[in-house]
């Protein structure tokens, strides 16, 4: 059986620190779930129940080889099928930033999920707030390594900006993991500012 | 080369159809290839659409010129690999290929059954391919596998026999005939009544009505196609001349093309078996079964599905294939689903062996390992 590799938990700590909220035996829904392999971890590690949604033909292919249940679905549109709470997790990692209206992604997964997982890339990191002010540019990092004009990534915000945007849709922060490759002391102290990233843990207000 | 013989099952007892009737001496034409693995996990069902036969894969003599239907995708060494797999695909009731339809005689008569025959469902052919399941020692399928009709059997195998499939592949199908598939099936079928050798079904074998056979078969013919597969396949070529003829004859290369379908449609198909399998297809509807729910349709089924459409297919198209997935999220079941991007229309699924093929292959692969496991 064709079987991609797990992984490599220590270069993504968002999915290390989402897949320890998992329990075992639970039903988890991964948006954006790519080759499958996070959610083969899932299953063989949690024993979870697991299924993805992802919208690249290719990928899927490579769900189906990895032996994780797939559905192609754009997230923009084709989350109506989960009836409320259907699921124990609903992960979304780094792909909130490509929906078109990511406040109605939001919505839908608190909906569909008793607790959301979201892995946010905070564009309010120092080193992004440096190359706007000093170079005058648009941020480029390692993790978003797109132009302007061709990035997916159409909607880039802070870690304060999303705390906004879950107070203003009624959506209660359960936990908030921020995630800093360097400075953990400073990545503690102001995550905004030195955290490269953040899980948030959600639910339904 | 892959030699396969057509093979014969006479079913013992008469078979009950959902419109009341039973049907007696019914016969039913199949071919297996590949070997039944010692603790039987190891069997695939292949269900065929409207004009398909049993001869899925390989040839029937070494002379033969043309393999079976689906031998690209089916054979040693093919995504479904016979050499893996033993293969059963079976001619469905009320077809001309060799299994029991309305042209064989009626054992009470002598004569054939015509329109006598009594009118099948999809759900009928199923019951008597599970006969053939019997007969053959097989406790348990491991996949059920079909496009278009053959996705609506393989549907009705996951619904009516839950214990006895590990899973099923329904391509470019649906769970309800829409009203446009059911108008395109109602003037082909008219093409035929209007023909003048039709005599209510009861012509005979050198009179049979191919001219109502032959424009029901183009008219369905187009609607296996897409505009795009059209444009770029034929265009607006002209077939033989390099200007317009001025009159009615055929210019086009498309016209040509269509009336080419038809008439080798005429000479491997019978008409009133194109009466009874079209309407099997009308009347296929799984959610009106469950009082109009099709979640209800599928509560107690078992078996894990991988769904497929294809973008371009408007007969069958990919938002039914969606409704299908959703019914089967509400069940909580193991559900795959891909839409595949093709311009071939509802055909892609006989052509789009490059990639539905590995799929197929993969989903497959691990369904026999969790048999194993």
């Amino acid at each position: 059986m064709p079987k991609s590799l797990y992984l490599d938990l220590r270069r993504r700590p968002d999915l290390k620190i989402i897949s320890e909220l998992v329990h075992p035996g639970s039903r988890v829904l991964d948006l954006g779930c790519g080759d499958g392999s996070f959610l083969q971890m899932l299953r063989e590690k949690r024993n979870a129940e697991v299924l993805g949604l992802e919208i690249d033909q290719q990928e899927i292919a490579k769900c189906i080889a990895n032996g994780v249940p797939v559905i192609q679905s754009d997230l923009d549109t084709d989350l109506d099928f989960a009836e409320d709470n259907s699921f124990d997790l609903v992960i979304l990692s780094q792909t909130l930033q490509q929906m078109r209206r990511p406040d109605q992604l939001l919505r839908q997964i608190v909906r569909v999920g008793r607790r959301a997982a979201v892995s946010f890339i905070n564009f309010g990191h120092f080193h992004c707030r440096f190359q706007v002010f000093f170079a005058g540019s648009m941020p480029r990092t390692t993790q978003i390594p797109y132009q302007w004009y061709n990035t997916p990534n159409i909607h880039l915000g802070t870690i304060r900006d999303f705390q906004h945007l879950c107070r203003h849709l009624d959506i209660r922060i359960l936990q908030e993991t921020p995630i800093g490759f360097s400075f953990p002391l400073l990545t503690a102290a102001w995550p905004n500012l030195f955290a490269v990233g953040c899980v948030f843990v959600l639910e339904k207000a | 080369m892959l030699i396969v013989k057509p093979q014969n099952f006479l079913l013992p007892a008469p078979l009950p159809l959902d419109c009341g009737r039973e049907l007696r001496q019914v016969n039913l034409r199949y071919e297996t290839v590949g070997t039944l693995a010692p603790d039987g996990s190891n069997a695939v069902l292949i269900t065929h659409a409207l004009s398909g036969d049993a001869h899925v894969c390989g040839r029937h003599t070494p002379e033969d010129p043309k393999p079976g239907w689906w031998d690209e995708m089916v054979g040693p060494g093919r995504a479904i690999d016979t050499d893996k797999y033993f293969v059963v695909c079976s001619n469905v009731l009320g077809s001309c290929a060799g299994s029991t339809g309305p042209r064989s005689v009626n054992p009470d008569t002598g004569n054939p059954y015509n329109l006598d025959f009594p009118v099948i469902t999809i759900r009928d052919m199923v019951r008597a391919q599970h006969e053939l399941m019997k007969h053959l020692g097989i406790r348990k399928f491991l996949s059920v596998v079909g496009g278009s009709m053959g996705g609506m059997q393989a549907m009705e195998w996951a619904i009516n026999y839950p214990d006895q499939v590990d899973s099923v592949i329904p391509i470019a199908t649906t769970s309800q005939l829409s009203p446009q598939s059911i108008a395109f099936d109602w003037v082909g079928r008219e093409a035929i009544k209007n023909d003048p050798n039709w005599n209510d079904g009861n012509y005979s074998a050198d009179h049979v009505p191919e001219g109502g056979l032959a424009t029901a078969r183009m008219l369905a013919h187009i609607t296996y196609l897409s505009d795009e597969s059209m444009s770029r396949k034929f265009g607006r070529e002209l077939q033989d001349a390099d200007s317009y003829s001025f009159d009615f004859r055929r210019d086009f290369a498309v016209e040509s093309y269509l009336e080419h379908q038809g008439r080798r449609f005429v000479e491997r198909f019978d008409a009133n078996s194109y009466f009874y399998i079209t309407r099997a297809m009308d009347y296929f509807d799984l959610a009106a079964r469950a009082g109009g729910d099709l979640a209800r349709a599928f509560a107690g089924t078992r078996a894990a599905f991988l769904v497929v459409s294809f973008s371009s297919d408007w007969l069958f198209p990919t938002a039914e294939s969606r409704k299908i997935v959703r019914a089967l999220l509400r069940n909580r079941l193991n559900v795959s689903f891909c839409e595949i991007q093709s311009a071939y229309g509802h055909d892609a699924f006989l052509l789009e062996a490059d990639v539905l093929g590995p799929m197929l292959r993969d989903f497959l692969a691990n369904r026999l390992e969790a048999q194993h496991a």
